[in-house]
Parts: C-alpha cells; sequence; structure tokens
C-alpha cells in the first residue's frame, strides 16, 4: 500500500512531467490560456495517459517480449498511443458530443503529447508491475493536469499584467514556468 | 479573464501603500534586534547591502521602462522585499549573495511582471529559492548564536571588523558556524527526542525549541501582532498556516520517538515559521484575495512547509511552499469569490423582509 502511495506522490510532485521533467510542454504552453479549456484538456490527457500506460503495459508484454521485438517499443507505443486517443475521440464524440465540440482540435493533438509516450518508455525502462505501470500513468496525468490548471488560472491574471513589451504572452510564460519549476524543487527528496 | 465591473457601493481605503510598507518596516524591528543579539551585525550588514541593490535595480529598471521613478521609490515596496530577503539570509554571508539574490527578486520576480501589484511570486521567497538552490553551502553556513555552549566553549560572533572583512574579503568563518535546531534534529538519527534534547547543545540550553531561535521567532510573533493591531492584514492567512502546521504536526506526533518528526511547539518556534506566518504569507498582492481564500492558502502552505520539513531535503521550506502556494493562488481564488454587496451566503439576493 505504502509503495502505491509512493508512485502516486513521485509522479505526481516530485518527478512532476512537467516542471521536472519538462514532458509536455507543447499543451502546457498552449492549452493554458483559459481555465475552461484547460480543465478540458486536463481531464482528456488523464484520460488517455492512464489508457495509454496500461496498453502499452499489455502490448510490450504480450508482444513485444515473446517476440523479441523489444527494439520497436517506442514506434510500437506511438502505434498505441495514436490508437489510444482516436479511441477516446471516436468515444467522446458518440457519447458526448458537447465534450468532443469543446475540447476540439486539442483531443487529437494529444497523441503529439511526449508525456504519454514518456509514461510508456519510462514504465518499460523500469520493469514497473500492470499495476505499477498504471498507477504510474495515472499519477504523471493528475501531475500534469495539476499544474496545467494552475497555470491556466495564474496566465488569466497575467494577461491583464502590466508586462513589459518584449516579454509578452509566450515570454512571461516560459519564465513563470522556471520559476514555478525552482518552487518545485523543493519537494526534491520527498520519495 | 473577464475583469467584472461592480457597482457601488465602493469602498474606500484611506491607507496608501507607502503607510502599509513603512507599518512592515517597523514591525521587522523588534525582530531584527533579536537577530542581531544572538547572531551578531551580519543581518544588519545583509539588510544594507540588500537595500542599496533594490533601490538601484528598481531605479533601473523603472528608467529603463520610462516610468516615474520618485514616485514608485517612495512606495517602500522595493526596500520591503530587500529587509526581508535580508532577514532570511544567513548573517555574514558573502557579498554578492544579497546582491544576487535582491537584483532577481526585483528584476524578474516583480519588474518583468509589470512591477508592483501585479507579480504572481513574492519576490523576496523568489530570491531565496534561486540563491538557496544555486549556493546551498552559503545558504546553509549559520553561525551559532552567541552565548551558546558548544563543548564548552562559548561561542561568539564576531565584531564589526571582523564581520566586514568576512562578508566582503571573503575570509573563512569556520570558527562560528553550528547547525540551526531544525537543521540537528533533521539528522538525529536513531536517539529517542528525549535523548536528543539532552545530548544536543541547541536543545539542551534552549528552553522550548532550540537556543536563540524560539527567541527570534517569539519577537516576529510581536511584530506580526502589531501589525494585526494595525489592521495591516487580516488574521485569516497567518492563522491558517500556524492552523496547518499545528494540525499536521499534531497527526504526525508520536510521543517523541525516534524517528519523531517534532512537537508542535518545536515547529511553531523554529526556522522560519513566524517570520513567514507574519510577514511572508500576508503579502496581499500574491496571497488569495478572499478572507476564506486566504485561509484555504495559508492552511496548504502550513501542510506544504511541514511535508518539506519531515521528508524533504531541505532542513526548511518555508520559500517553497509560499511560492508553490503562490502558483495556487489564482486558482484557489477562482473558486472562493468574495461575497457581493448586498447578496446572502449562496449568491442569492436577500429579498427585503415584509415590514419594510
Amino acid at each position: 500500500m505504502q509503495e502505491f502511495a509512493l508512485i502516486l506522490v513521485s509522479s505526481i510532485l516530485v518527478n512532476n512531467f512537467v516542471l521536472a521533467q519538462f514532458l509536455g510542454l507543447c499543451p502546457f504552453m498552449g492549452v493554458s490560456n483559459k481555465l475552461e479549456t484547460a480543465i478540458g484538456m486536463a481531464s482528456a490527457t488523464t484520460f488517455v495517459m492512464t489508457l495509454a500506460a496500461i496498453s502499452s503495459y499489455l502490448v510490450n508484454s504480450w508482444i513485444l517480449v515473446p517476440l523479441g521485438l523489444e527494439y520497436l517499443k517506442t514506434i510500437a507505443f506511438i502505434l498505441v498511443i495514436a490508437v489510444v486517443v482516436q479511441f477516446t475521440r471516436m468515444f467522446i464524440e458518440k457519447t458526448s458530443p458537447l465534450l468532443y465540440r469543446v475540447l476540439g482540435v486539442f483531443l487529437p493533438l494529444i497523441t503529439t503529447n511526449c508525456a504519454v509516450l514518456g509514461v510508456a518508455l519510462q514504465n518499460t525502462a523500469k520493469n514497473r508491475t500492470f499495476f505499477e505501470a498504471s498507477l504510474y500513468g495515472f499519477g504523471a496525468a493528475l501531475g500534469f493536469s495539476l499544474v496545467l490548471i494552475l497555470f491556466s488560472a495564474l496566465r488569466e491574471r497575467l494577461s491583464v499584467a502590466d508586462v513589459p513589451e518584449p516579454f509578452q504572452g509566450a515570454a512571461i510564460g516560459m519564465i513563470t514556468a522556471g520559476l514555478m519549476s525552482l518552487a518545485f524543487m523543493g519537494f526534491a527528496g520527498l520519495v | 479573464m473577464a475583469l467584472t465591473r461592480n457597482s457601488s457601493p465602493h469602498a474606500h481605503g484611506p491607507r496608501s501603500t507607502q503607510w502599509v510598507m513603512q507599518q512592515v518596516l517597523i514591525a521587522t524591528v523588534p525582530g531584527l534586534i533579536v537577530l542581531t543579539s544572538f547572531f551578531g551585525i551580519g543581518t544588519i550588514i545583509n539588510i544594507l547591502i540588500a537595500s542599496i541593490t533594490a533601490i538601484g535595480c528598481e531605479a533601473a529598471v523603472l528608467k529603463l521602462r520610462q516610468r516615474p521613478i520618485g514616485f514608485y521609490l517612495r512606495d517602500y515596496s522595493a526596500l520591503v522585499t530587500a529587509v526581508l530577503l535580508g532577514l532570511a539570509l544567513p548573517p555574514l554571508a558573502p557579498w554578492w549573495l544579497a546582491v544576487t539574490g535582491t537584483a532577481f527578486a526585483i528584476i524578474i520576480a516583480k519588474h518583468l511582471y509589470g512591477g508592483m501589484g501585479f507579480n504572481p511570486f513574492n519576490p523576496a521567497m523568489i530570491g531565496y529559492v534561486v540563491l538557496l538552490i544555486s549556493f546551498p553551502l552559503q545558504m546553509s553556513a549559520w553561525l551559532a548564536p552567541s552565548g551558546l555552549v558548544i563543548d564548552g566553549t562559548v561561542a561568539a560572533t564576531p565584531g564589526l571588523r571582523d564581520a566586514l572583512q568576512i562578508v566582503f574579503a571573503g575570509n573563512a568563518i569556520d570558527g562560528f558556524t553550528a547547525a540551526t535546531p531544525l537543521d540537528a534534529f533533521k539528522h538525529n538519527s536513531g536517539l529517542l527526542v528525549e535523548n536528543f534534547y539532552q545530548q544536543t547543545p541547541q536543545f539542551n540550553q534552549g528552553r522550548w525549541a532550540g537556543f536563540g531561535w524560539e527567541w527570534v521567532n517569539i519577537a516576529f510573533l510581536l511584530g506580526g501582532c502589531y501589525l494585526l493591531g494595525r489592521k495591516v492584514f487580516t488574521w485569516h492567512a497567518p492563522v491558517g498556516m500556524l492552523g496547518g502546521l499545528t494540525l499536521m504536526a499534531l497527526f504526525n506526533y508520536d510521543g517523541g520517538s525516534s524517528a519523531s518528526n517534532g512537537s508542535i511547539i518545536f515547529h511553531l518556534l523554529s526556522g522560519a515559521t513566524m517570520f513567514g506566518a507574519f510577514f511572508i504569507v500576508t503579502d496581499p498582492v500574491t496571497s488569495a484575495t478572499s478572507n476564506r481564500g486566504r485561509l484555504i492558502y495559508g492552511a496548504l502552505i502550513g501542510v506544504i512547509l511541514f511535508l518539506i520539513r519531515s521528508w524533504g531535503n531541505y532542513p526548511d521550506a518555508l520559500a517553497f511552499g509560499v511560492l508553490l502556494m503562490n502558483f495556487a493562488a489564482p486558482f484557489i481564488d477562482y473558486y472562493t469569490p468574495p461575497r457581493t454587496y448586498g447578496h446572502g451566503k449562496s449568491g442569492t439576493i436577500i429579498h427585503r423582509s415584509k415590514e419594510d
């Protein structure tokens, strides 16, 4: 039980995908301008990331390892993630057309979120068990969602600040993310 | 971000930023006196270096941005940042430490965001964290409080001439340093807290939470009560933070075993607890806006402070806790809007009673 809690704390705070490992920066900078879109993106990514962690584990241990094809894992995982995203897209389109419209183009763009591939590759590199791998995927997604949502609320405030002209827009966003990353270094050693 | 247009009545605060900042400066005096009496002239040197740097940087940036220099310098906000950072730095730190930290705080954490009132992060804490991560050796070299007896020798702080040589010429200060109570407690290996207290000079000569440091915290508490009395800030954020820290210490208290995380009084009176609760957490710009929001904001800082103190790498974590919650403050604001005038608690309009 305690080791599962440690995996969660590690993936959400200590090894946060965005602010400690610098993965998934494109949606972090791109979708954080408004709080509502950020929340939508965060929930979609959480769903995809957990599902991708589970299915890439299954593909790895049932197909790649028995056939001795581990060297194909990067390309296989990319395929798996693309399929999962496409599945999610179709699923959401059928069950909740409203959410589908709100998320719009961000949904297929999750395929290119390097944090999703990062979770799958780290899981195989660390030889995690099935349950650990899916929990790590879920925790990483929660950590991603946490910083994305907090950052978008902060950026709404930044958009009305009197920022010097050369630093407006993405520049001040990058600086803010850097300062946040500094603060997240305080969690070092918790796990 | 949608800026709502509020209708009247508008409350007008007669207080200027200048007045508030002056009150904060006055309230740091008791803490400064106690710090100086235990750790020597070093803190005052820190504050002077930081203040000169802060005013210089502020004036330079204002000139670059073509803003009125005198008007913004007279609101004392740069000076408050400098004094708070100077108080937080270890006494007799090399001069470039205060200069780097203050310059980073004023230029990057404050003016890149548009200056006073727009900065999402507390500038003094940004300066402190940058220094702590970049120069961990210099930032952890605290002096032994004067009067502390270690192995039969009474610790004394260097005089003005020695202090200046240490700060500006880089002379070694090996003879004077000692672990802070938080640091010593963190490295307690396998002793019951009771025995550990008896064996460690920082604790067996102290009354509650370590020689010297307990009085520093009490002095900052006094200064904070002065600010509360002058109504510079409301009680919500400091009470939230101290409450969060107390509850965490209470839930994790195990009666003083060898793996203990420390008692409540130990956490309340060591390190930067009181300084943080009354001088950092209460910053009106970077904290949450509504009273309910401030309570949540403060409590979470207390929780993070305890988490990192107990299980993290750093002996004290006020700066990290504050920055993390600065990050979360706009989100907290989003879900804790203050009640608008004329509306009931649930947001419904209060209906007139039948009598009128």
